[in-house]
């Protein structure tokens, strides 16, 4: 089985933890992971923007560097949705316009082999428990591509509640959005921030130490409010909670934008 | 659309005023939460639900496709039941036809059903001009006129105020209009809805002529449908001699059967009822029981653009039970006049700039008044993809404006840097070598200010991953001897 990390662009630049916590975790569970050096990013920004053809470069750069890959695995419920909801559109729309099938085969040739962690963890690998040990109190935040574009349901719960030591505290409103949205977050900054405001505020109310997440988009604009704020609650993405072991736990200073 | 909305700021700048509304933001969040909660419970109830679903979507798309023949084949039918149906191209025909009706008859008074397509037309207002007076009887509409206010909500235009700026409302502005509200009186539920009736009650007995929407209208019959709660709606459609029904065309639907669906997952998905407590139905003229005149009035007003959409022509299968709305964070906050349209919310967002087009600032923001977080989408009766035809117009927006030339460029600049990994790579490092120099407030104008007004930007990584994995697993995948994994 050969397994390419699809890491995303904000990971690659902001987040480096959490793709080195991917391949640990994923290493320890006996998969080979490659990172194939020619992936970027899949185009959300500019499609969700309003910027169809400004992806269309990136669909064929992402249909490149991962074939051949049995499975592309990415840390990000967003970019795994785009992969698999918008870009059979995109490609659908290129050959409307009389542009050929050459997009829509990009598409096709990624869509069902590009997974989230969580759902390769658990659809392929058939694990739940990986062995981790995390001693603390976290609560979780099911980012909305992941919970309604691609139905992670309750993966990621099920993976958060097999870790040792960890104490999984519900948050209410869960489901409802944080409030990013990608370039929402600064088209609609009033909204958006009303309604970080109040997913941060559930999630204090949990009285948890760590607020976990599967997507370090949603936890790039949540991490921006509880700072700035001085709030006793970290954001943590889920791949460095399962990487985290007796051995080797989690430490939060050594690498890149952790804190 | 009508002129009554237009020069409205466009959604982030009101959007600004009522998300520092705490008040409104107390009713709104209290208001769309129960109904929500409802309403889950109510879908829950039926184990068929995924497949009226689909029914219903199936149902619409089908009439759609073949609109011409199904309008034709209710024109006849209203016509040979005794009905006379115009045809509108715009809202100032609609209104244009709608007062000469009036105005054959001699009265200057009209009572009125609930109606989304008479606010899309601003008729209250044409019909003010014209020296008619309109009463709104559906009790949150009768609110909204009383205070001299705009609707914010398809279901509950009143939603926005709570029970006692409702009581002040009926208190100062009643006796304007008709009988005044009682003294003392209270903001209890039950005393305001008695004060509501005792009101209207004498506009009932009084007024000649009645105005209604429909939810649907039958093709096969030349039925019209009416679905509502109050019973008010019933009053208006039976009581007048004369019935004007003003209906956009996409709210056909070929056979009676075809309702059966509708009036499953209408009532649930709007009030959470299991069935809604008055269905009233007309089919042209009658002798002894109704109106002794019907007018129908079939409106286009840009539904004819929004069909010829392959993408967007789905938001013509709402039938307007406002789920959306309810379900909607981004509504929840910025509450209903932010959309500046009589469709508020995810429904408004995608179908007022396709009726209306998106040349103002106000409609070319809708489309981006939205997070894509999809739970408008799950809740839909009819299955609309709201996220996809946000996109969609998204980019139409992005093409035809002006003030998106910066945006583009930059994200052309963003797409050609991420089809170069190895310049890519360089921006990377050159970033994480000045990290220490970026602070947490941006004092930039634009998007980097909007973000850092109120939160701190992310730290720029010591070593970006692409780097790290260079040196330490070189080309290939496997670690190096010499290496560790950074941890
Ligand atoms: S778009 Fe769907 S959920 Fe929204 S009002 Fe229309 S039918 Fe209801």
């Amino acid at each position: 089985m050969r397994v390419a990390l699809f890491l995303t662009c904000v990971n690659d630049a902001l987040y480096p933890g959490t793709g080195w916590a991917t391949v640990r975790l994923l290493e320890r569970l006996g998969v080979e992971v490659d990172f194939p050096a020619a992936q970027t990013c899949c185009g959300q920004p500019q499609f969700n923007t309003g910027y169809r053809h400004e992806t269309e470069p990136l669909v064929r750069r992402m249909a490149r560097a991962f074939d051949g890959y049995d499975y592309v695995v990415t840390p990000s419920g967003s970019c795994a949705a785009m992969v698999r909801d918008n870009y059979p559109r995109i490609g659908a729309k290129a050959l409307a316009e009389g542009r050929g099938p050459e997009l829509a085969d990009a598409a096709a040739s990624l869509q069902n082999r590009t997974l989230e962690l969580t759902e390769f963890l658990v659809d392929v690998l058939e694990v739940t428990d990986v062995g981790a040990y995390f001693p603390h109190t976290v609560t979780y935040h099911p980012s909305c591509h992941g919970l309604r574009m691609l139905g992670l349901g309750e993966r990621p719960r099920k993976l958060l509640q097999a870790v040792k030591g960890l104490e999984l505290r519900e948050l209410d409103g869960a489901e409802e959005c944080c409030g990013f949205g990608g370039t929402f977050a600064v088209k609609n900054p009033d909204v958006s921030l009303a309604m970080g405001h109040d997913k941060v505020r559930h999630a204090l109310d949990t009285g948890a130490t760590i607020l976990c997440g599967a997507d370090n988009s949603c936890l790039v604009h949540l991490d921006g409010i509880l700072r700035r704020n001085h709030a006793p609650l970290h954001t943590l993405h889920l791949a460095e909670i399962l990487a985290s072991t007796e051995q080797h736990p989690y430490q939060p200073t050594t690498t890149g934008a952790t804190r | 659309m009508s002129g009554t909305y237009l020069g409205l700021p466009s959604f982030p700048d009101a959007a600004h005023t009522s998300t520092h509304d705490t008040q409104l933001r107390a009713n709104l969040t209290h208001a769309t939460h129960t109904i929500r909660t409802k309403r889950a419970t109510a879908i829950n109830e039926l184990p068929d639900w995924p497949q009226l679903r689909t029914a219903g979507a199936a149902i619409k798309d089908h009439t759609l496709h073949h609109l011409d023949h199904y309008l034709l084949q209710l024109e006849t039918a209203v016509t040979n039941a005794g009905g006379t149906v115009h045809w509108a191209t715009d809202a100032d025909e609609a209104n244009r036809i709608t007062t000469h009706i009036i105005h054959t008859t001699g009265e200057t008074e009209v009572v009125k059903v609930k109606s989304m397509a008479t606010q899309e037309t601003g008729l209250n207002e044409a019909l003010h001009t014209a020296g008619i007076h309109a009463y709104e009887t559906d009790l949150a509409e009768l609110i909204v006129q009383l205070a001299h206010d705009k609707p914010s909500h398809i279901l509950v235009p009143a939603i926005h105020k709570n029970r006692t700026e409702i009581r002040d409302i009926f208190h100062n502005e009643m006796a304007h209009w008709g009988r005044p509200a009682p003294d003392h009186l209270t903001d209890n539920p039950t005393d305001l809805a008695e004060a509501a009736r005792l009101h209207l009650r004498e506009k009932f007995l009084r007024t000649k002529i009645g105005i209604s929407g429909a939810n649907f209208m039958i093709a096969e019959t030349g039925t019209l449908v009416v679905v509502e709660s109050e019973g008010n709606g019933r009053m208006c459609l039976t009581l007048p001699d004369t019935l004007i029904s003003i209906v956009g065309i996409e709210k056909i639907i070929p056979t009676f059967q075809d309702l059966e669906v509708f009036l499953q997952t209408l009532p649930r998905s709007s009030t959470a009822e299991r069935m809604n407590p008055y269905t009233t139905m007309w089919t042209g003229t009658t002798t002894h029981d109704g109106p002794k005149n019907f007018h129908l009035i079939l409106l286009d007003n840009g539904r004819t653009d929004t069909l010829a959409d392959t993408t967007g022509r789905q938001a013509l299968r709402c039938i307007r039970c406002s789920a959306c709305l309810n379900v909607c964070p981004v509504y929840e906050r910025a509450g209903g006049h932010a959309y500046g349209s009589p469709y508020p919310g995810p429904i408004g967002a995608i179908l007022t700039p396709q009726l209306r087009g998106t040349t103002t600032p106000l409609d070319a923001s809708l489309p981006y008044a939205s997070t894509l977080c999809g739970a408008c989408y799950d809740v839909c009766p009819v299955a609309i993809n709201i996220p996809e035809i946000l996109v969609h117009l998204r980019e139409r927006v992005a093409e035809q404006g002006e003030g998106h030339r910066a945006e583009r460029a930059a994200m052309r600049a963003a797409t050609w840097l991420l089809d170069h990994p190895a310049a890519l790579s360089a921006v990377e490092r050159a970033a994480s070598a000045t990290r220490g120099l970026h602070p947490a407030r941006l004092p930039l104008p634009g998007p980097a200010k909007a973000w850092s007004d109120a939160r701190d930007l992310p730290d720029v990584a010591a070593e970006p991953f692409r780097a790290g994995w260079k040196k330490a697993r070189g080309a290939g995948g496997a670690p190096r001897k010499d290496k560790d994994t950074p941890r």
